[in-house]
């Protein structure tokens, strides 16, 4: 808030780009505002100065700018608001609250208007923790408010340098979030804390010891991702596929399955339709953790492929400094990203109107070191107050023609710790999720022991041997025992790597269920079953595949559980 | 009356470069040549430099030809006399009638906000078993034809706009064969839905970059109906691959750093802001696209039907004729196909399953080994699926396809074959004694 605004004025506009001849000084990434003859006040982004040329990445359509319009310095970084009422929002790349964009310019987007990302009418049950006296640092408690079934921190602003000696404390009561609940001392100055903070999107939020090994699983109650391509807490994984081979559909699975505390949407540059599934129906899907809705563990951060490239940009960091602000509350967080691809496609947007020296496919030569450093910003972390926080991060890939040799797709393998790999193949022959069995990879740990897990992958390995040798010679040519490890090796595809998301018993299959689902497979991959033929054995199989199907449908632990259990063993005691 | 500059500095492609101030990004512009007057619209401002795409192309442009600045950006006249009315691409009218001048409104508007919007609802009947039972149309979806060139796209396009009931369909012809627009006319005509329709048409032989206009000219208009007016509306866009190659040749012209094959790097994101308009609203209308992009050399991958594939909400893939069932996809199917029948999504499944597995077998008996009685049985329904479901002269409802799909199962298989839940089995496995009677 400096009394004398910086101001300049515009020389250039290419695209979302805007150069500005400014007339004092300016700061890299500093928020700019181009106010055009329409009274249109349009925010944007310094992103590089050169001599008294500063050029803005504008976050609007810059239709109707002209040379000579007059642009607005704030000297504030790119920010968000941090404070109880994150949840259950859904917000623009920009932390502009979409559903109440609605209600001031009705069905389409408006540009140059912004509106208060949090309530601050409403108010929220405080009750203090820090005492007069404390001396506190940046992150550490003050108090706290009920925000659904979470205690929401109301901690010292991250910001703050040094130590802090608590002055004054509110009592408990019902404040809204720009109340002071507290004051605080460093050497002379004395500071108000309310429950509302802000931060800059671009810098990670280090309050914490130190960063941990993740190892606990982070059950998404997917099969094929629990047992066979695991995901721990404070991890990150990548969904790399074609377009349609179920990227998104496999998101929304994990957002409405995955056992974390706060799930965070980060709807990247891909169609606005798929959120809206989200926000119509997460407010009355239930929570079967919480029993209650889901929309109250989750955040929504929209920027769909028709809204401004540059905010899509910014929306990538808006998401996971939301993640890291629940995270220093000692939640887990999960943030989807769909799709980090888009991300990487603002990025070179931009790259191209600077006229940078491109690196493959045009994408800017440092997209490998933005890429880490948004995965870095995941990890198990242990507060200061011995508590521990974690923000996993999943981010889909679109790679351009399904080409996993591309830049983007390349830049996530070398920083994540799983990798999914969504197969083309698979989708077209409709074996959902299509996550490829054979390609893809994890270095965290499975909630099946890995000698289990690895003679199960033995034999998906050697039936797609033998498939790969009976395309040579025939299945008259393949011996009846290397056909029945063929055979073995497409019922575990059938009934365990595949799952039927839109189902509602099967799409759920909590830890405990897999681990005992798996054992029968096992026994089943260990049987040594005799046919007089292969016809006998393929419609053996068949038969049993028919019985396991229908016992992924049955509740879990239920009466038709347990009878479709008997129904197998004896299936498989009498099969030959 | 705004000023008239006449001192071109540089001609380059479709691009110009004049001198001038006070201009805005994004506003229109006549320059006027030896060959005529075009509209021009600005792409890029640079201190006192201005760039302008020519969208009747610079041929004939001489460094003192006229150009004057209209203070606004290309616009519509947002009315319902724009109905039975045929535009060409710049939005001069190409029928007989008046220009339009009332009510304009800009084209190439922002974006619907994603709050105000609704999971869609409405199946779109097509007859096409290929398209009913196993990619569902919907009302509100946007979803194009991939096809190579000399298939039967427009026909298709055509075909499915007829059966559609929706109020208003508005047609952007982009590099439309002259022959094309005539037979969207006759068949338009033909059913009676002209006066019920709005053209905007920029043929083959016209300027390549004027077909830039036309998806945003159908789109503003369609949006206008659909907000002010709750219609729905279908906009049909043939073909949106000479869109990308007009946009293709603007950005090599101003040097823009290719991404793919000489697409620009933002080809994406100028496909979204137009088939992100498809949108379905609580309290108004709704729009819906149907597209064509033609693959040059029948590649998926090709930049154009990659970047149309990951916008756009499923595509039907049209090879020889046929819809294949391979690569086609309508994303928006189970909105819709849980509530047409308990058995539609089942079938739709396992009857592409099976006949991915009779592929397999296919490909086996190409290479001679002998075929087991299982491969038999997917062979026989392989030929029972592509005569019944997918021939695009098949024309029945979508529950007469559901049950000639079950009769179709039960003349090949046994019913733990197909993989079907048991329960569904029950209910709808046809009758022994009828179902293996005839064919
Ligand atoms: N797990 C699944 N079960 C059933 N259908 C699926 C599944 N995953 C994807 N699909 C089908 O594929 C379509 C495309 O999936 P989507 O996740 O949108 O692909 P992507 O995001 O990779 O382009 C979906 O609309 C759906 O019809
Ligand atoms: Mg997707």
């Amino acid at each position: 808030m400096s009394d004398m605004l910086l101001t300049g004025k515009v020389t250039g506009v290419n695209g979302n780009m805007v150069s500005v001849a400014f007339d004092d000084r300016v700061t890299q990434n500093e928020v700019a505002f181009v106010l055009t003859d329409g009274n249109d006040r349009l925010k944007g982004e310094v992103i590089r100065v050169r001599g008294r040329e500063a050029d803005i990445q504008v976050f609007e359509s810059t239709t109707g700018i002209k040379v000579g319009n007059k642009v607005e310095f704030s000297g504030q970084l790119l920010s968000v608001e941090l404070g109880p009422g994150l949840l259950t929002q859904v917000y623009d790349g920009l932390q502009n609250p979409l559903p109440e964009l609605a209600k001031e310019a009705g069905y389409f987007l408006k540009r140059g208007l912004y509106i208060y990302p949090l309530d601050r009418e409403k108010t929220w049950d405080y009750s203090p923790a820090a005492k007069v006296g404390d001396c506190l640092k940046a992150g550490d408690t003050i108090g706290s408010v009920p925000e659904g079934i979470f205690t929401h921190r109301v901690m010292l602003p991250f910001a703050w340098a040094g130590e802090w000696e608590i002055t004054w404390t509110a009592e408990a009561g019902a404040y809204n979030i720009d109340t002071v609940v507290a004051k605080a001392k460093n050497g002379d100055e004395e500071r108000n804390i309310t429950m509302v903070q802000t931060w800059p999107v671009k810098i990670p939020i280090s309050c914490y010891d130190e960063k941990l090994m993740p190892r606990e699983p982070l059950v998404t109650q997917v099969r094929i991702i629990d047992t066979f391509f695991p995901v721990a807490k404070g991890g990150t994984f990548c969904t790399p596929g074609p377009f349609g081979a179920g990227k998104t559909v496999l998101q929304h699975a994990l957002s409405q399955r995955s056992e974390v505390d706060i799930v965070i949407v980060a709807a990247c540059g891909e169609r606005a339709g798929e959120v809206v599934e989200i926000l119509r129906e997460f407010p009355h899907l239930e929570d079967p953790r919480t029993g209650r809705h889901l929309i109250d563990r989750t955040i929504i951060i929209c920027n769909t492929s028709s809204m401004p490239v540059a905010a899509r940009e910014a929306s990538i960091y808006t998401s996971v400094t939301l993640a890291e602000y629940y995270r220093q509350m000692g939640l887990s967080v999960l943030l989807l990203a769909d799709s980090t691809s888009r991300w990487a496609q603002a990025l070179r947007e931009m790259s191209g109107r600077l006229e940078e020296i491109p690196g493959e496919e045009a994408f800017p030569a440092y997209l490998e070191s933005l890429v880490a450093s948004f995965y870095e910003r995941a990890g198990l972390v242990r507060l200061r107050d011995g508590g521990q926080g974690s923000i996993t991060i999943c981010g889909s890939v679109s790679p351009a023609g399904g080409n996993f040799e591309e830049p983007v797709t390349q830049a996530t393998l070398k920083v994540v710790g799983s990798f999914l790999a969504l197969s083309r193949d698979r989708a077209n022959a409709r074996r959902y999720p299509a996550i490829h069995p054979l390609d893809s990879w994890s270095k965290y740990h499975s909630i099946v022991p890995k000698d289990k897990i690895n003679e199960a992958r033995a034999m998906l390995r050697t039936g797609n041997e033998v498939n790969q040798m009976m395309k040579v010679v025939g299945e008259e040519g393949t011996p009846t025992s290397d056909f029945v490890q063929y055979l073995k090796s497409e019922f575990i595809d059938a009934v365990y790597l595949q799952q039927n998301t839109f189902d509602k018993v099967d799409s759920g299959c909590g830890a405990e269920r897999q681990q005992h689902v798996f054992d029968k497979l096992l026994d089943i991959i260990r049987h040594k079953f005799t046919f007089p033929d292969k016809d006998a054995a393929r419609s053996f199989f068949q038969r049993l595949r028919q019985d396991f199907i229908d016992w992924n449908y049955c509740p879990w632990e239920s009466d038709t559980f347990k009878a479709g259990e008997e129904k197998i063993d004896s299936l498989i005691k009498n099969g030959k | 009356m705004r000023k008239i500059y006449h001192r071109i500095i540089q001609i380059s492609g479709n691009v110009i470069t004049v001198e001038a101030d006070n201009v805005a990004n994004g506003e229109l512009a006549e320059v006027k040549s030896g060959r005529g007057t075009s509209l021009a619209q600005v792409i890029r401002l640079d201190k006192g430099r201005v760039f302008l795409q020519v969208f009747a192309g610079s041929r004939g442009i001489s460094t003192d030809s006229e150009v004057r600045f209209l203070g606004h950006a290309m616009r519509v006249a947002a009315a319902d006399a724009l109905l039975g009315r045929i535009f060409s691409g710049n939005g001069q009218p190409r029928d007989k009638g008046p220009a339009l001048q009332e009510n304009l409104i800009d084209i190439g508007g922002p974006s619907v906000n994603p709050a105000n919007r609704i999971i869609p609802r409405n199946m779109i009947r097509t007859g096409l078993p290929m398209i009913d039972i196993f990619n569902t149309l919907v009302e509100s979806q946007k979803l194009p034809i991939f096809s190579v060139a000399g298939e039967p796209y427009n026909e298709l396009l055509a075909r499915i706009a007829m059966q559609a009931e929706v109020d208003l369909i508005i047609l952007g012809g982009m590099g439309l064969k002259y022959d094309d627009y005539l037979y969207f006319k006759e068949t338009l005509d033909e059913h009676g839905a002209l006066s019920r329709t709005v053209m905007f048409i920029h043929t083959a032989s016209d300027p390549i970059v004027e077909c830039l206009l036309v998806p945003d000219m159908a789109l503003a208009a369609a949006e206008h109906f659909a907000t002010n007016e709750g219609k729905r509306v279908l906009v049909l866009l043939t073909d949106m691959t000479n869109f990308c190659d007009a946009l293709k040749e603007i950005a090599i012209t101003m040097e823009q750093i290719p991404s793919n094959r000489g697409y620009p790097g933002d080809l994406y994101s100028q496909l979204a802001a137009r088939y992100e308009k498809a949108v379905d609203f609580e309290t108004a209308g709704s729009i819906t696209i149907l597209a064509v992009t033609t693959m040059p050399g029948d590649d998926v991958t090709h930049p154009v039907p990659d970047n149309t594939g990951y916008i756009t909400e499923g595509q039907f893939y049209l090879v020889n004729g046929r819809i294949e069932p391979f690569g086609s996809l309508s994303r928006l199917k189970q909105q819709v196909n849980s509530e047409t029948r308990a058995d539609h999504r089942a079938l739709m499944d396992n009857m592409i399953r099976l006949y991915a597995e009779y592929k397999e077998s296919v490909e086996k008996q190409s290479m001679g080994f002998r075929m087991s009685n299982w491969d038999d049985k997917l062979l026989k329904y392989g030929a029972m699926f592509e005569q019944r479901m997918m021939d695009l002269s098949v024309n029945i409802p979508l529950e007469e396809a559901l049950d000639l799909g079950w009769k179709t199962l039960a003349q090949c298989f046994e019913p733990a074959e197909t993989g079907i839940k048991s329960d569904l089995v029950k209910q709808f496995w046809p009758k022994s004694d009828n179902a293996d009677k005839k064919d």
